[in-house]
């Protein structure tokens, strides 16, 4: 396996989606992430890798600022403001929560309407739900079923439409396949691949590595808070690297 | 009473069809206010007091039901209002409904000092936060004795009045107590239902979910805490209109833990919850009197009883579905 630090980019010459500086973010007087830079292409879908408690979930919150953090972080060129996230999301960039978040007392059509809060143009509203009822079908039967009360995978494919709902100019997942059976697992990232496909930029945190890297154009690998290697998914033959990492 | 009927329209507007379950919580609030105009007298004394619990009860429920967040001090707003009204009808001589605009604004303008800061923290952070405003506002109204007459209470404050006219009587309070319920229980139902309400449900769901969402958690919670003190302010304006004295004890803990108690029993979240809770704790002991000095012991059992078979309050069980 080679470890690729400079990976050229399908659209080198335009400003990233995505890019982040020297992004770093504590808990009190713990720096859980070491500055980083991090960067996702227009119409790329980015894996970020690594064992528990890497750091991948605090990377996420670092660029919505949901934790304190420092560095920059610049959606197509314009830096995004610090320690906000109501106006990084509302810019674009979309996170959808480990755990998944999803208003567990609200039926599956209020959790949608509210992923669309700041949105105020009806057309586009109905046109941003009739594509998520395209890509989960399954959420249209359930519309008016309260949330909570679904399986697992149907929470998290709420957990998606409503962060689609929102218009993302960059979506990031933060394992969407915990605590799923693999085959709904791979159902999700199927359809993760899809709108990617669609050109979407995507950054998928996920500890199943194998699955992430069979979508993925790149991949991070992150390691007690620091990016460790730069991957390329095609160049990779065997897990044996990749687990080292996993087990230092 | 065809005003606390009314209310009922704005939460059953979105449901197919208005059953039996949505009418019966406001069905019973107006036999329970119907009865007491009809008596006069001990009934309509209780019931005017519950009433004005209501008002307050109301204002709780959009900070603590819809918003999902912890006061203990909402009492604070109460005596702002209510002592407000007080002074400046009875030692300066205003007529009531502009002293009760006063007393709002200064509700809010404390509310708001003490909002900014502290709805940035969480849990029982914000939880003590209010507890100590709760007491520290007691602590004037018995300290500052040149304005609030210490432990002696004010006494004169006129009836609740506008215009020259002045409600005296026992049935024109309680009329006029009952339209202001079901005003705010009407504007209640109105918020549950706006952009503002569903906001209020994201951030009760989940604060960090609903920030990545952008919606402004911090914004939304303000203006429930506002709005909540807004509506504890009125209630304690009413309070003194409606017994004209007022003295520290009023607006003291007891105020919280009975508060509380009313809005866990109708129905946190719910929109009738707060006038069923208010009017059931109210009239509860009432008619345990006759059990003489085991009355405390059979309110007290009714409480259990009621958070065991109906453990998210009375009104939760007519509702059709979950309470969001």
């Amino acid at each position: 396996m080679s470890v690729v630090h400079a990976l050229p980019d399908a659209t080198s010459g335009t400003a990233p989606v995505l890019e982040a500086r020297a992004l770093a973010a504590r808990y009190g007087h713990v720096e859980a992430l070491h500055p980083i830079d991090l960067h996702v292409a227009e119409g790329e879908l980015v894996a970020v890798l690594g064992p528990n408690g890497a750091g991948k979930s605090t990377l996420l919150r670092a660029i919505l600022g949901l934790v304190s953090n420092s560095g920059t972080v610049s959606l197509r060129g314009t830096p995004l403001p610090r320690q906000n996230p109501v106006a990084v999301a509302s810019r674009g960039v979309v996170l959808v929560p480990e755990g998944r978040g999803i208003f567990g007392p609200m039926s599956v059509a209020e959790n949608l309407e509210l992923g669309a809060y700041r949105l105020r143009d009806r057309a586009e509203f109905a046109r941003r739900r009739e594509r998520v009822m395209t890509l989960f079908p399954r959420l249209k039967e359930r519309l008016t079923q309260v949330a909570g009360s679904m399986s697992g995978g149907e929470q998290q494919m709420l957990a998606i439409g409503r962060a689609l709902m929102a218009g993302p100019q960059v979506l990031l997942l933060d394992e969407p396949s915990l605590g799923l059976a693999p085959r709904v697992t791979e159902e999700i990232l199927a359809t993760l691949g899809t709108l990617n496909g669609e050109g979407l930029s995507i950054i998928l945190v996920e500890q199943k590595a194998p699955l992430a890297l069979e979508l993925a154009n790149r991949a991070y690998l992150l390691s007690v808070g620091r990016i460790v290697a730069t991957l390329d998914p095609r160049e990779i033959t065997s897990y044996d690297e990749l687990a080292q990492h996993y087990f230092a | 009473m065809t005003s606390s009927l009314s209310i009922t329209s704005p939460e059953t507007a979105h449901r197919p069809r208005l059953s039996w379950r949505t009418v019966l919580p406001y069905g019973f609030a107006a036999a329970v206010v119907g009865y007491a105009i009809a008596v006069g007298g001990y009934p309509a004394t209780v019931v005017g007091f519950a009433l004005i619990y209501a008002v307050f009860v109301i204002g709780l429920n959009l900070f603590m039901g819809f918003a999902n967040q912890v006061s203990f001090g909402q009492n604070a707003f109460a005596a702002i209002g209510g002592y407000t009204s007080a002074v400046l009808t009875a030692t300066y001589e205003w007529t009531p409904l502009p002293a009760m605009g006063v007393g709002m604004a200064a509700a809010l303008v404390i509310a708001g000092l003490i909002g900014w800061p502290t709805l940035r923290l969480k849990g029982h952070y914000l939880a003590m936060g209010t507890l100590a405003i709760g007491l520290i506002v007691q602590e004037i109204t018995v300290e500052w004795t040149s304005v609030t007459q210490g432990y002696m209470g004010l006494s004169g404050i006129p009836p609740m009045g506008a215009f020259g006219f002045e409600i005296t009587s026992d049935r024109g309070q309680l009329i006029m107590l009952a339209s202001v319920v079901a005003a705010a229980t009407f504007l209640s139902a109105r918020l549950k239902r706006s952009r503002m309400g569903r906001a209020l449900s994201a951030v009760a769901g989940s604060e960090e979910a609903a920030r990545a969402l952008g919606i402004a958690v911090a914004r939304y919670k303000l203006l429930a805490f506002l709005l909540s003190a807004a509506l504890a302010s009125l209630a304690g304006s009413l309070f003194v209109h409606v017994v004209g004295f007022v003295s520290p004890e009023v607006f003291g803990l007891h105020m919280v833990i009975l508060t509380f108690t009313m809005l866990y029993v109708g129905g946190i979240g719910t929109i009738a919850g707060p006038v069923v809770g208010a009017l059931i704790i109210s009239l509860l002991p009432e008619t345990f009197r006759g059990f003489k000095e085991y009355q405390d012991l059979a309110y007290g059992a009714a409480l259990i009883l009621m958070l065991i078979y109906a453990p998210k309050g009375l009104s939760a069980l007519f509702s059709h579905r979950r309470r969001p």
